[in-house]
């Protein structure tokens, strides 16, 4: 029987940065889908990027993951959102072209080494003595493991809808996972289901564009990864038009014929991402809503309507198509539909996200209750560099919140769980200023190269840059000018006689680098890069150096490991409520207990004295 | 770390009061008061003063780091017992910078964190904490019922709605919200900020630790109210005589009942007038037994109070002097008789209440109520132009107002926001 270290099952977003990730760590890893030609494909809109996602894609590329990369070769419309507001929450963006990303994607898997494709449907995982050991092929193949990670998107009990038809898969034309399906349901507790719906696709060549509002991208792309890439594809403009009262008259007579409406769904869908038939339902005094019609690519005339998911049936959706100014003559090539899928209660994850009912099972994406391709991504980047170090024995790495959205993404899931499924907002970041996009590589990098997940390429830019960061920091800091100096320069602060570094002159929104550069020649000299992350970071200072207290107390806390095996039920004076809770949600620190719903001060004391207690005895025997 | 600091010993007629102090800062914080920094471990006298004004005479003590009950460095100092001199003091605390008051239970968790309890300390803290979540239990019941509940039900909802603006503007900056929400999220700031300045800044808990309790008597015209109160306060306070409505002002006599600050009121009458002068007192009398925190109905055998009792308050028959023997609690201002059961009754009861509302507390009010004030002051002065600071100091208000609001998780705010408009292109 072959054998890897690392089996992947699943080869989309989450699938290959597992299989990559795990590959960089050094083992042997076996990348298991159905279809080798889809390795990389993007099921639902043609976009990588976003606020909180691209915040993601950055994070996955600071850990030398594939996504980046993949993302600046396939980008035809590059915007950075948020341009005009501060650095913390502006998000970089781009649509793309499905092929060219996808080719991108799968050159790059190609380029890693320790990786096999392998090409057949996971009908098992193979189980002895309550530790995943391998997973069996439909063809009867069995392969051996030392640890599994599945992705398996919305492949997992997938089911079609378009109005009342409904049929099993996991995307159009693509059977669903259904034998692996119901052994989870067997194996695991806690199995829900989750719904997500696509619009319908256009031919974009009946389209009336020359009617259409036009949205271009930036002038000067920002890109995704931070190594220096190949020059930008052609770049396109994406057009925008709206919903008319027409449009949604259609939708209110049809409303009854909808997958959603017609009750035949009973999966949760996202709030932030609802049906067409939602947003007229629930604002239903909102006489238009939005559409961004996005090209799907240079050479392809299919365009992705964003706006307009629906599971009406396909004759009510030409209709409502073609009641949308600009889409009169539109033909649709492929109906929008809603899919339903199962996925696991991510309470049930440690933060290394190995499920823990199943030592040895590693989840990632979907199946852990989230949507999005960079949340996908992020998660198969931490299961595949878990499940190959505990391969080689070593201990897990983890993710806090005061360092990354991917520690905030894992922990909300794991102490929450989810209702609906899982995106990510800058908002879900309470250090949102000091995890920026522009800094990923700072706060990540040093910790992936510590995991051993980061190549030899990066780890040498990242040192050269980080050098060249202290330099410029140095001088910064270095350079002091006296209010005197500074009122003659057109900047005002208090004639109090102290002198001010450079870096704090540029902790005011109000001062720019050109006024600040203008006082000192050394100052003018740092490389643009370098002075641009500099003056982000001299933006937010004060403040975060105000968070830094409440960061050090999270800190401190997530120090405190609590055993896997705790016995809440033998602390008196614990409410039985939080101890069901506890014993459920299993944190594996005292921070992530603290974040439970209904926790106090006290109740943590009291933890926090029973693991203390726990460790002496252990000491002492 | 911060340095925290709490009242340690319990509430009650003790005549010396220990308040604690752990971390870094506790013993700049002794300099700072006492003038000086006592030898470690020697009980030392000293002057406490702020700002140049005597607060007390204390006992101090300071304890090396390593060598206190927390491992950290820390001090005690040892107080008067009243209740207003412990306030002030811990008033005077909550001002230096660095300083905090505990949250329940820190200085045990401190402790735990330097392997400063043992175990068999640890089998008991079960019992203390209880303890701290039903005094926490009371306490969140308190502040939630009523007008003040309303109020800060109000500032919940304000807080979230302006940070879900806020978010809006920066999470969704592609979908159909409004680009400009700065207007309604000045106006929903501004209003909570001036709400907490006056909380802070009015009779709330602030006056309460000043002044203490305020007990009404009260009942009809001429049935020894006055006589009563004069008793109670060991001094003429108020004018008695045998015509009725000689109290035509409400008169308040400050004074130690069992160890607790009280204001007693004794308030006119309370009968039908037709003289303008005495109605306007009736009324004014009315008004204050209404606010009082516990009302004596001095009544004659056989009678009903003039107004409805709460639970808590005290129906008690005066002028026991004159015979008419009954049920129930009868005093006699006169004679001093069943005076002495009456102030054990009200002290007791007040003393429940305290216990419930620890002043400490209410300085954690305080010093929250403050924090929230300053960061919604922050976020107004940084406005529209850069909305991630602005949203981040309305996080700030929330957290510092966790304790009165309940926490407010990012949840709240995202649920405010997809209810509000139509997320997701």
């Amino acid at each position: 029987m072959k054998h890897f270290d690392v089996i992947v099952v699943g080869a989309g977003h989450a699938g290959v940065e597992a299989a990559a990730a795990a590959a960089r760590v050094g083992v042997q890893v076996a990348l298991v889908t159905m279809r080798q030609s889809n390795i990389g494909m993007m099921s639902c809109n043609p976009a990588i990027g976003g606020l909180g996602k691209g915040h993601l894609v950055r994070e996955i590329d600071a850990l030398d993951g594939l996504m980046a990369q993949a993302a600046d070769r396939g980008g035809i419309q590059f915007r950075l959102l948020n341009r005009s507001k501060g650095p913390a929450v502006q998000g970089p963006r781009a649509q793309q072209d499905r092929r060219l990303f996808q080719s991108a994607m799968q050159e790059l898997v190609a380029g890693v080494d320790g990786l096999t494709v392998v090409e057949g449907e996971v009908v098992a995982l193979r189980i002895d003595a309550g530790r995943v050991i391998g997973i069996g092929l439909a063809d009867g193949t069995e392969v051996g493991a030392h640890a599994v990670v599945l992705c398996t998107g919305t492949f997992l009990g997938g089911v079609l809808h378009v109005g009342d038809v409904r049929a099993p898969g996991g995307r159009v034309d693509e059977a669903p996972a259904v034998r692996i399906a119901s052994q989870l349901r067997e194996v695991a507790t806690g199995v829900g289901r989750l719904k997500t719906g696509t619009p319908p696709r256009l031919d974009g060549r009946t389209i009336a564009w020359d009617r259409l509002e036009m949205q271009p991208g930036d002038e000067e792309p920002v890109m995704f990864s931070f190594l220096p890439g190949d020059p930008l594809p052609r770049q396109l403009s994406c057009g925008i038009t709206h919903t008319s009262e027409c449009t949604h008259d259609i939708i209110r007579a049809n409303l009854h014929r909808s997958a959603m409406y017609g009750g035949h769904i009973e999966g949760v869908g996202p709030r932030y991402c609802p049906s067409i038939e939602d947003k007229v339902v629930r604002f239903s005094d909102k006489a238009s809503h939005q559409i961004f019609l996005e090209p799907e690519g240079l050479e392809d005339p299919t365009v992705y309507p964003n706006g307009i998911s629906t599971s009406l049936p396909a004759d009510a959706q030409e209709e409502l198509v073609r009641s949308i100014p600009g889409l009169e003559r539109a033909v649709i090539t492929q109906p929008g539909y809603a899919i339903e899928y199962d996925y696991l209660d991510p309470r049930g994850l440690s933060l290394a996200l190995e499920l823990r009912q199943l030592p040895g099972l590693f989840l990632a994406g979907q199946i852990n209750g989230t949507t999005g391709y960079e949340e996908a991504g992020a998660q198969g980047l931490v299961a595949g560099l878990n499940a190959a170090r505990s391969a080689l024995g070593q201990p897990p790495v983890t993710f806090s919140r005061a360092q990354s959205y991917i520690g905030v993404m894992i922990d909300d899931l794991t102490s929450h769980g989810v209702t609906e499924p899982y995106r990510m907002f800058t908002s879900r970041s309470e250090y949102r200023l000091s995890l920026r996009a522009d800094n990923a590589d700072q706060r990540l990098t040093p910790i992936g190269i510590a995991a051993g997940c980061v190549g030899q390429g990066r780890t040498v830019a990242f040192g050269d840059k980080s050098e060249a960061l202290e330099q410029g920091r140095a001088v910064l800091q270095g350079v002091t000018f006296s209010p005197h100096v500074l009122a003659q320069a057109g900047i005002r602060v208090r004639e109090d006689g102290e002198r001010r570094s450079a870096y704090r002159l540029l902790s005011d929104p109000a001062v720019d680098w050109a006024t600040v550069a203008a006082l000192d020649p050394r100052l003018s000299e740092l490389p643009a890069t370098i002075r641009d992350q500099l003056a982000k970071d001299a933006l937010y200072a004060s403040l975060i150096e105000r968070q830094r207290t409440d960061a050090a107390a999270l800190q401190r806390d997530e120090a405190v490991v609590i055993p896997v095996a705790f016995d809440y039920r033998m602390i008196s004076g614990l409410s039985t409520e939080l101890t069901v809770k506890l014993e459920r949600i299993r944190p594996e620190t005292l921070a992530q207990a603290g974040r439970i719903e209904g926790m106090t001060p006290a109740a943590l004391t009291l933890i926090l004295a029973w693991v203390r207690k726990g460790q002496r005895m252990r000491a002492a025997s | 770390m911060d340095t925290i600091f709490a009242q340690a010993s319990a509430r009650g007629k003790a005549g010396v009061a220990v308040v604690r102090l752990s971390g870094p800062g506790s013993w700049e914080a002794v300099r700072v008061l006492a003038g000086r920094l006592p030898e470690p471990r020697v009980a030392s006298l000293c002057t406490l003063s702020e700002a140049g004004g005597r607060l007390d005479e204390a006992l101090v003590l300071t304890f090396a780091e390593g060598a206190s009950f927390t491992g950290e460095e820390a001090a005690e100092l040892h107080l008067h017992g009243a209740v207003a001199t412990v306030a002030a003091v811990l008033r005077a605390l909550s001002g230096l910078p660095g300083l905090r008051p505990a949250e329940p239970g820190e200085f045990t968790r401190r402790a735990l964190e330097n392997g400063r309890l043992d175990l068999a300390q640890v089998e008991g803290l079960a019992d203390l904490i209880e303890a701290e979540t039903e005094a926490q239990r009371k306490q969140a019941l308190r502040v939630l019922s009523g007008e003040v509940g309303r109020m800060v039900g109000r500032w919940r909802g304000d807080l979230i709605r302006a940070a879900a603006l806020c978010e809006a503007t920066i999470d969704f900056v592609d979908e159909d919200v409004p680009v400009d929400v700065w207007p309604e999220v000045r106006g929903l700031l501004s209003g909570v900020l001036a709400d907490l300045e006056r909380e802070r800044a009015g009779v709330g808990a602030a006056e309460r630790i000043r002044d203490g309790f305020v007990v009404a008597i009260v009942g009809r015209p001429n049935v020894g109210k006055s006589t009563l109160l004069n008793a109670l306060a060991g001094r003429e306070a108020a004018i008695t005589s045998e015509v009725a409505g000689t109290t035509r002002d409400v008169i308040e006599v400050q004074m130690d009942l069992g160890g607790l600050p009280v204001t007693l009121l004794d308030t006119a009458g309370l009968r039908e007038s037709g003289d303008a002068v005495e109605r306007i007192g009736v009324e004014r009398a009315k008004e204050r037994a209404e606010a009082a925190d516990l009302r004596i109905f001095l009544v004659e055998a056989g009678e009903e109070p003039g107004m409805e009792p709460r639970e808590g308050d005290l129906v008690v028959r005066g002028k026991a002097d004159l015979g008419d023997a009954g049920g129930g609690l009868a005093v006699s201002g006169r004679t001093g008789e069943g005076l002495e059961v009456l102030v054990g009754v009200v002290s007791e009861r007040l003393a429940g209440r305290a216990a419930a509302v620890g002043v400490v507390t209410r300085e954690r009010h305080r010093v929250a109520l403050g924090l929230a004030a300053e960061a919604l002051r922050a976020a107004l002065q940084n406005g529209a132009s850069s909305v991630e600071m602005t949203a981040e100091f309305i996080r700030a208000a929330l957290r510092s107002l966790d304790q009165l609001l309940g926490k407010v998780g990012v949840e709240d705010i995202l649920d405010d926001l997809f209810a509000s408009f139509c997320i997701g292109k």
